[in-house]
């Protein structure tokens, strides 16, 4: 299964265009960006960077951001530090921001406006701390998304759903017909994603706030939540059989039509646009599950170590202000499926689903995402109850109590 | 007039393992009561001294992850130890009845040691898939029942591991057996041969305890390579399905990293440094300290 992963970072290394021009930089770039939409997406980063004479070097780190987090962490707190690294915005490298160990770009904001142009502004606040800056925020991902693939639903006879009720009733008519009506992959990140997905859809935006953002462990204990546990216990049984790893291998599923659907981000899309599939012919996407029309702002965004060579530094100044030049932002978010951070950009060749995700932000239904609420030692405890949860039986309402209990403990 | 110190006997030899001790001290003792002394912290990403009792290990005894974790290194430990300690010395025993093409399989059997378990996890990860491996196969000859995949079943998962590093490790337990087996004088064969004991006999009562610091060795390998099996893991089913086959030294691993939250990685790591001292001390003591008795 792996060996995909593998092809890809192969393909990937070879794709890169490596122009060496006398007097280049070379600065080491690292990010777990390794499927084929994504690959392509970072291409383009790449190709931007080497036209401006320094030199791009791929740091692709595969088994996703949980696994990649871990050797850029250890690797800046070892005294190795990268050029500059990927981090989802909000609270993953807020220690090593404390520590003053990444580099600190508000003169490069400033002089560049980054206050004026990036939207919405909660994205740019995920990178500040005391005032400054310390990140460029590239991309809106968000999780609400319901991928479903209508070949699986014509080949089962059912209509395809509108929303999550459907989609559960739509079910056993899928198991009929030998499809796995939910694909989920088996890393532990998935199930919780799922999960988050689930209650910020289904039980709405405040619950979610208050839950996560409040720490109401009172409220996580109550009937509102408990449904959000009944309907991951739906999910958890239309996702058996799923029998992959991999958030690509199972979207690959739901591409070929084996699957019913995928909760999963946004940047699913870039591989339903790898497989040349046409959003509303091929595929169809669901913001908020059908439910809730909102979606999250988390995202990516790259954090610059500091370096002692004044040349690399420089280089990092180039990349950050170059990853949010217009054209680049454009070319990036296209190939990745993700939305752009700056609102003034031409999206015209955007497809339906990404539109779809322009409106609600533009409409401002918008929720923190749970990186942005709290902080990573919570976050790994739900991903283990949620992977725990989703792969065995445990019963909804015990899985509900330990979700209350480290909630109440969180910080 | 004094007797020369006791300290500068052998003067050379001292100055020689300083290195060795000063790396020995500052790297292994420093670094282990440097991390029990933080597993009292609630360090978060960075260490930090602020000391919160045992905070963090009634949190990790009362997280079901770890305890899963422990029981699968004891199933998992257990078992590869018994198992590769059989199947090596049969091996190696069948090896050693001077058969055709030794050189062949010997290689054949060490091969897979050659291998990383990166590389091993990979291997088994596909054989032992249900769609592509072992189960698809049997199942296209027509088997259609055919139900093998442990790497999905969370009740089994830890055997799926435990097949993958047996296939890795028989083999150089099986080299060290044979070994071993030649270095069992010719003339003990010939003398049971005379008495009239039957060969399995031979085996069991004489020539096995003759190979006790053969057993030993290969006892400390694999026992070493069982408390830091990690990558085998991480290769073959990333600690699922769930958490099904989590193994301690991926726990401290996530916490310290992933978790950003180090006071909880110490005290896992802690604890074991803690069960290993458990199990090594006694036997330690029994394996060294009857020495001296013994003259």
């Amino acid at each position: 299964m792996r060996y995909k992963l593998l092809a890809t970072a192969l393909a990937l290394s070879a794709a890169l265009p490596f122009t060496v021009s006398a007097g280049a930089t070379d600065l080491e770039v690292t990010h777990w960006w390794t499927s084929g939409g994504e690959a392509a997406a970072v291409a383009e980063f790449a190709k931007a960077f080497d036209a401006t004479g320094n030199k791009w070097v791929d740091g692709a780190i595969a088994g996703g951001g949980p696994t990649a987090r871990t050797v850029f962490i250890s690797r800046i707190t070892g005294g190795d530090p990268m050029g500059a690294t990927q981090f989802n915005h909000g609270r993953q490298a807020e220690e090593l921001v404390e520590a003053g160990l990444m580099r600190d770009l508000t003169d490069i904001a400033e002089s560049e406006g980054w206050k004026n142009i990036i939207n919405p502004p909660s994205l740019l606040e995920g990178c500040t701390l005391d005032g400054k800056i310390y990140c460029v925020p590239i991309n809106i991902h968000s999780w609400q998304w319901l991928w479903l693939s209508n070949k699986a639903f014509e080949d089962a006879g059912v209509p395809v759903p509108k929303n999550w009720e459907e989609f559960v009733a739509a079910g056993p008519k899928l198991r009929e017909a030998g499809k796995i009506p939910l694909a989920l992959g088996g890393q532990p990140w998935q199930a919780a994603g799922a999960f988050q997905v689930l209650m910020v859809s289904l039980a709405g935006p405040e619950v979610f706030n208050k839950v996560h953002g409040d720490k109401d462990a009172e409220l996580a204990a109550g009937p509102e939540v408990k449904m959000v546990f009944d309907a991951a216990a739906d999910a958890r049984e239309m996702a058996r059989g799923s029998n992959v790893q991999d958030w690509n291998q199972a979207t690959n599923l739901v591409i070929t039509g084996q699957a019913g659907g995928q909760i999963m981000g946004d940047w699913a899309q870039g591989e339903f646009q790898v497989a040349g599939q046409v959003a509303g012919k091929d595929y169809t996407c669901l913001p908020g599950l059908g439910v809730h029309d909102v979606i999250a702002t988390g995202g990516d965004a790259f954090y610059f170590p500091v370096l002692k060579d004044p040349a690399q530094t420089e280089a990092q100044g180039a990349l950050a202000s170059l990853m949010l030049k217009p054209e680049v932002q454009v070319a990036f978010n296209l190939k990745k499926g993700s939305l752009p951070v700056r609102g003034d950009v031409d999206l015209a060749t955007a497809n339906d689903c990404m539109k779809k995700g322009l409106e609600i932000l533009a409409a401002g239904k918008v929720v923190p995402s749970v990186e942005q609420l709290l902080s990573q030692d919570s976050v790994t405890q739900i991903n283990d109850l949620m992977t725990e949860f989703f792969n065995g039986d445990m019963d909804p309402a015990d899985a509900q109590k330990r979700y209350a209990a480290i909630i109440a403990s969180a910080d | 007039m004094a007797r020369p110190s006791q300290l500068f006997r052998n003067l050379n030899a001292k100055v020689a393992s300083i290195p060795m001790i000063l790396t020995a001290l500052v790297v292994f003792v420093g670094g282990t009561i440097w991390t029990i002394v933080y597993s009292f912290t609630n360090s978060r990403l960075l260490p930090r001294l602020n000391f919160v009792g045992l905070d963090q290990y009634e949190r990790l005894w009362s997280t079901p992850r770890w305890i899963i974790s422990i029981e699968n290194l004891l199933i998992y430990g257990s078992l590869s130890l018994i198992f590769s300690m059989v199947i090596g010395f049969l091996l190696a025993a069948l090896l050693d009845q001077k058969i055709r093409f030794e050189d062949t399989f010997r290689t054949i059997f060490l091969y897979p040691f050659a291998l990383s378990f990166i590389v091993t996890g990979l291997v088994w990860q596909w054989l032992l898939n249900p769609d592509f491996g072992l189960q698809g196969i049997v199942r296209s000859w027509g088997w259609e029942s055919f139900a093998f995949d442990p790497l999905y079943n969370q009740d089994i998962v830890i055997y799926g591991i435990l097949i993958a590093g047996l296939w890795q490790g028989t083999g150089l337990v099986m080299c060290l057996m044979l070994a071993g087996l030649r270095g069992i004088d010719e003339d003990v064969w010939k003398a049971a041969r005379v008495d009239g004991i039957p060969m399995w006999k031979t085996y069991v009562f004489i020539v096995i305890p003759m190979m006790r610091p053969v057993f030993v060795t290969a006892l400390v390998i694999v026992a070493s390579g069982i408390v830091r099996v990690y990558d085998l893991v991480v290769a073959q089913t990333g600690g699922g399905p769930g958490i099904a086959s989590e193994v301690p030294a991926k726990y401290v691993i996530n916490m310290m990293f992933e978790a950003q939250n180090l006071g909880q990685g110490f005290a896992a790591s802690t604890m074991m440094l803690v069960t290993i001292a458990i199990i090594l001390v006694p036997w330690a003591y029994l394996e060294f300290g009857g020495r001296n008795r013994r003259g």
